[in-house]
């Protein structure tokens, strides 16, 4: 049997987080609200209006164009997509065809098993979002909501080989667009769209081959599922003597199956030309540094720094840089602990990832700020309070706000790390248990845990483990 | 003596002054309507009548309510001591193509024939705000798209106040027959390829097509969108120069609208010619348009009527001090017609996508299977003749295929016509005019069903007016005489961009300098 290749393309659409749609005063977000009551005589078409251009839309446009390493166009035009359907009031979509705001571009991907995939992305534009067509029975509803929400519309190169790419890409686009705080970037919720294109080739085959168009996934797990069960179908009809064709599939997420929406034998004419409503686009260098001073350390990027400067390992690198506050949250307590970051990552990966799950905030909502940890860190370290004491201590922090210095003398919780105070614990408990001490020094050394715990018990667990287990081994060998 | 023989400046100043009751001129305007207009333009009209033929059926819908609304406010605040604007009192028409809230607004189609706008277009509310008393919505071609207004789905159509049997001009022709009929002072029209200037010349009024951007297009319902300006018709310059002040500027739900500053544009009416070079081109005393067979340019000179009252006016310029610029060229004209077929109708057949049954206006009223059968059957319902023509030529042009060689090149065309203007007009260059003076059409009004019919003859009439459009530059149609039938020559002045002022200066010396001549004393038919 021959083996294939899998030649993927992704066009996404990502809804921006403007407060405002792209051409009118509405409210972008309409998630929840009763059909057609967020919409204005532009938004809905009425005859006469005028589109008026939100320049929200373009600076997050072109923060996402820097990001993608896309050439910014100082100078681009919006284009009129003509096309009939109910949910299109105007009977065309403005949108940008040629002359673009951003030109060219590409995300450098890293897969888990370390390799890197370079991914080009042919089109980055601006344009409105349509409204959304429903049908109940046997009746077509329309709602005009969403018409006029900001989209970019960004189309890769044909350059994933695998779902899990086409995956890793959308996590990865996702992540970006949180990180930039331009798209809530929430699939389920429609604000990151994506249709797969998808063809096969025999391995080492340069060709592109027919491919189709799988739309409606909308979730990441959609999209790779769907991709495999498509590269099966369309392998086994290569294998079978079939040919594939141009369709567009449906994904049913309920049935986890495609189906055929339409062939797509020849291109649709949408009569592009410039939106004769708007005025070219144009800007200068000064804007453009203006907007892209906004422009943060991208997360792939420091995740590459995090492996370089603080030498951890991949898997903690991409938990702390999942999304910013986190990230930002960990170099702020690396800076005040000034210590090992391994040190700093293993509290934020179990202690503070905790906590973010549990109350289901993120980390730039913690009261318990970065150099609260560090400090926290630096108590455990120096054996002022012991390490339960210390992630205590932590949650305390967060639920008053009080500083781990006030809290640890309020409430005594400074380690028994006095030698004499210790010892007098110690002999107490052994005074008060003769028998385990007898079974102790009998050869039942597994005794040993029970008698710190007691001591722990009788402390409080205030004391200092290294000591404890030191004096209490002494005085269990003692012979009197 | 009736409100109506002032001038709508001289109105507003009366009524400001408490002299002149804004209900007393509203009511002889009301008065002059009942004269003078016959029934409106209808849907179901029947059979025209003999007394049809000799009424002017400039309105779709009267607004009579509003105007008596807007008359009482303005009263009031007149009796209040305070100002009611620059316009107050003044009766306006405004062509049915302007979204104007709560009142039916047709675009003269069938598919738009129920809608009731929830909003109002920019230029009406300014000129509202202004005092204006808005009388109704007046009669023009369907969505605007021809020269005579005969194509109106909303029949009886207009007629010509000169000589009923004629047309008025389209596609403004009941903003300009409102006007030259006195049923208004102001009429609030717009020009695409000379919709303001072509219809202004066969009723003897005044038209002016502003600078592109110049005067807001929000709410005007598109035709031709890099090419529509909102414009005024005037019954004298100094009238229209004073609705255009009101209009024009900037508009925050217009990003085409210029921030160029609005200067006031009565200041200079009255500095005169003295020193001022207005030229004259041989290109504008003749039409050109393609042999239908071989395709080649066929000149023909314009009637001896229409040079004469040209010429006439540049040496009456001459003797106020102007300095006539004889042999400017304009080469490039002759492909206005054709260019302007190209570039109206792409942007026609997108800008009347939206009306497909669905959200306003029209549905077929017939069975339909499916989606595209309720389409078709309420775009072919809804649409008369001339919307379909547009749609048909427009989306085969900007096919995938054909754009390049239709559209592309058509644009290609706008911008030597726009240098053809700007070497005339350049400061440093041969020409260095301050204005163009030309015929503003090639004919006087003709008989209504002459020319309707042939959409391609129609759009020459529109030959010496499309130019400005495509350059974007303003221009203004002036009486400027009588032919041997007794209809109206008109007479059109260019300038450069936002020459407004220039052109309303010299528009107002032609007036004054021809203040006795004897066709001025004449009246239209209908008010003989």
């Amino acid at each position: 049997m021959t083996e294939y290749e899998t030649v993927i393309g992704l066009e996404t659409h990502i809804q921006l987080n403007t407060e405002t749609k792209i051409f009118c005063a509405c409210k972008a977000d309409s998630w929840e609200d009763p059909p057609n009551t967020n919409i204005c005589p532009v938004c809905a078409g009425l005859p006469g209006v005028l589109p008026v251009l939100n320049e929200a839309v373009v600076r997050k446009g072109a923060l996402l164009a820097a990001a993608m390493h896309s050439e910014f166009r100082l100078k681009s035009f919006f284009d009129r997509k003509n096309y009939f359907y109910p949910d299109l009031p105007k009977g065309y979509q403005i949108s940008q065809y040629d002359m673009a705001l951003g030109n060219g571009g590409y995300l450098d991907l890293p897969m888990p098993d370390g390799s890197i995939r370079h991914v080009g992305i042919t089109k980055l534009h601006m344009e409105e979002d349509a409204g959304k067509t429903k049908y109940e029975n046997g009746r077509r509803y329309v709602d005009f909501n969403r018409c006029g929400v900001p989209l970019v519309e960004m189309v890769t190169e044909p350059d994933l080989r695998s779902a899990d790419e086409a995956a890793q890409y959308l996590i990865r686009l996702r992540q970006l667009l949180r990180w930039l705080g331009i798209s809530e970037a929430d699939m389920e919720k429609g604000h990151l769209r994506c249709d797969a294109n998808v063809s096969i080739r025999p391995v080492g085959s340069t060709v592109l081959n027919t491919k189709t168009e799988i739309k409606n996934v909308n979730s990441i797990e959609a999209v790779r599922t769907a991709i495999i069960k498509e590269v099966e179908r369309q392998v086994e009809l290569v294998e079978s003597g079939g040919r594939v064709e141009a369709w567009t599939l449906d994904w049913d997420d309920t049935h986890h199956r495609l189906t055929k929406m339409r062939s797509k034998e020849t291109e649709a004419d949408y009569r592009y030309f410039r939106e004769p409503d708007l005025l070219p686009l144009e800007l200068d260098e000064a804007w453009r540094e203006g907007v892209l001073a906004d422009l943060p350390e991208l997360p792939l990027e420091r995740r590459a720094r995090f492996l370089q400067d603080y030498d951890l390992p991949e898997y903690d690198a991409d938990i702390l840089t999942a999304d910013r506050p986190i990230s930002d949250y960990f170099e702020a307590a690396v800076a005040a602990y000034a210590g090992d970051p391994k040190v700093v990552s293993n509290w934020i990966m179990n202690e503070i990832l905790r906590m973010l799950n549990e109350q289901g905030i993120s980390a730039d909502q913690l009261l318990l700020k970065p150099d609260q940890l560090a400090a926290v860190i630096r108590m455990v370290d120096s054996g002022t309070i012991n390490n339960a004491t210390g992630k205590a201590l932590l949650s305390k922090v967060q639920q008053t706000g009080k500083s781990p210095l006030e809290i640890v003398d309020a409430e005594g919780l400074a380690q028994l790390s006095d030698d004499a105070a210790l010892q007098s614990v110690i002999d107490q408990v052994l005074a008060a248990h003769p028998d385990e001490v007898m079974s102790f020094r009998s050869g039942k050394e597994g005794l040993f845990g029970w008698f710190m715990g007691q001591v722990m018990r009788e402390t409080r667990g205030k004391a200092d483990p290294q000591l404890t287990k030191q004096l209490l081994l002494d005085a269990l060998s003692k012979r009197d | 003596m009736s409100a109506l023989d002032y001038a709508a400046h001289t109105i507003a100043q009366k009524v400001n002054a408490g002299e002149l009751s804004a209900v007393e001129v509203l009511e002889d305007a009301l008065a002059r309507i009942e004269q003078v207009e016959g029934r409106h333009g209808a849907l179901d009209y029947g059979e025209l009548t003999d007394e049809d033929r000799k009424k002017v059926h400039a309105f779709i819908t009267l607004t009579q309510d509003r105007a008596y609304a807007q008359a009482r406010q303005v009263d009031a605040l007149v009796s209040a001591g305070k100002l009611a604007g620059p316009l107050a009192g003044v009766p306006l028409s405004i062509k049915d193509i302007f979204c104007v809230k709560d009142t039916p607004s047709t675009a003269a189609s069938r598919i738009l024939s129920n809608f009731v706008a929830p909003y109002t277009a920019t230029a009406v509310e300014r000129l509202e705000s202004a005092g204006a008393l808005t009388l109704g919505k007046v009669n023009l071609d369907e969505f605007t798209h021809g020269s005579s207004t005969e194509s109106s789905a909303f029949q009886p159509s207009t007629r010509n106040p000169w000589d009923p049997d004629r047309v008025p001009g389209g596609s403004s022709g009941g903003s300009a027959a409102s006007v030259a009929a006195g049923e208004v002072m102001l009429s609030l029209g717009t020009d695409t390829a000379g919709s303001i200037r072509q219809p202004a010349a066969f009723c003897g009024v005044v038209g002016l097509k502003p600078t592109y951007g110049r005067v807001s297009r929000y709410g005007l319902i598109a035709f031709g969108s890099s090419l529509d300006c909102p414009g005024s018709v005037a019954r004298d310059v100094r009238d229209a120069a004073l609705m255009l002040g009101v209009m024009a500027g900037a508009d925050p739900r217009d990003s085409t609208a210029s921030l160029h500053p609005v200067p006031d544009y009565l200041a200079i009416l009255s500095e005169g010619v003295k020193g001022l070079r207005i030229g004259l081109s041989p290109d504008y005393m003749q039409i050109a348009f393609p042999d239908p067979q071989t395709g080649a340019l066929i000149r023909q000179e314009l009637p001896a009527e229409i040079r004469n009252a040209t010429l006439r006016a540049a040496e009456a310029l001459a003797d106020q001090g102007a300095e006539i610029v004889e042999g400017v060229p304009m080469p490039n004209m002759v492909y206005g017609i054709p260019a302007y077929f190209v570039v109206s109708r792409v942007e026609a057949a997108s800008n009347l996508h939206r009306f497909d049954g669905v959200k306003y206006g029209y549905r077929t009223s017939s069975e339909f299977r499916d989606l595209h059968e309720m389409y078709r059957k309420t775009r072919a319902e809804g649409f008369g003749l001339q919307p379909k023509l547009r749609i048909l030529m427009g989306m085969y042009v900007s096919a995938a295929q054909y754009s390049e060689q239709y559209y592309q090149r058509a644009l290609r065309v706008r911008s030597m016509i726009r240098a053809d203007f700007e070497s005339a007009f350049d400061s440093g260059g041969a020409y260095r005019l301050d204005a163009l003076l030309t015929p503003t059409t090639p004919t006087t009004a003709f008989k209504i069903a002459d020319i309707y019919g042939d959409s391609v003859l129609m759009q020459y009439a529109d030959q010496l007016t499309v130019p400005a459009n495509h350059a974007g530059i303003p221009g203004i149609s002036i009486p400027a005489g009588l032919d041997g039938d007794g209809l109206p020559i008109g007479i059109q002045l260019l300038a450069p961009d936002f020459g407004e002022e220039m052109l309303l200066r010299v528009g107002y010396a032609f007036e004054q300098a021809t203040a006795d001549a004897a066709w001025r004393k004449q009246k239209p038919q209908v008010l003989r």
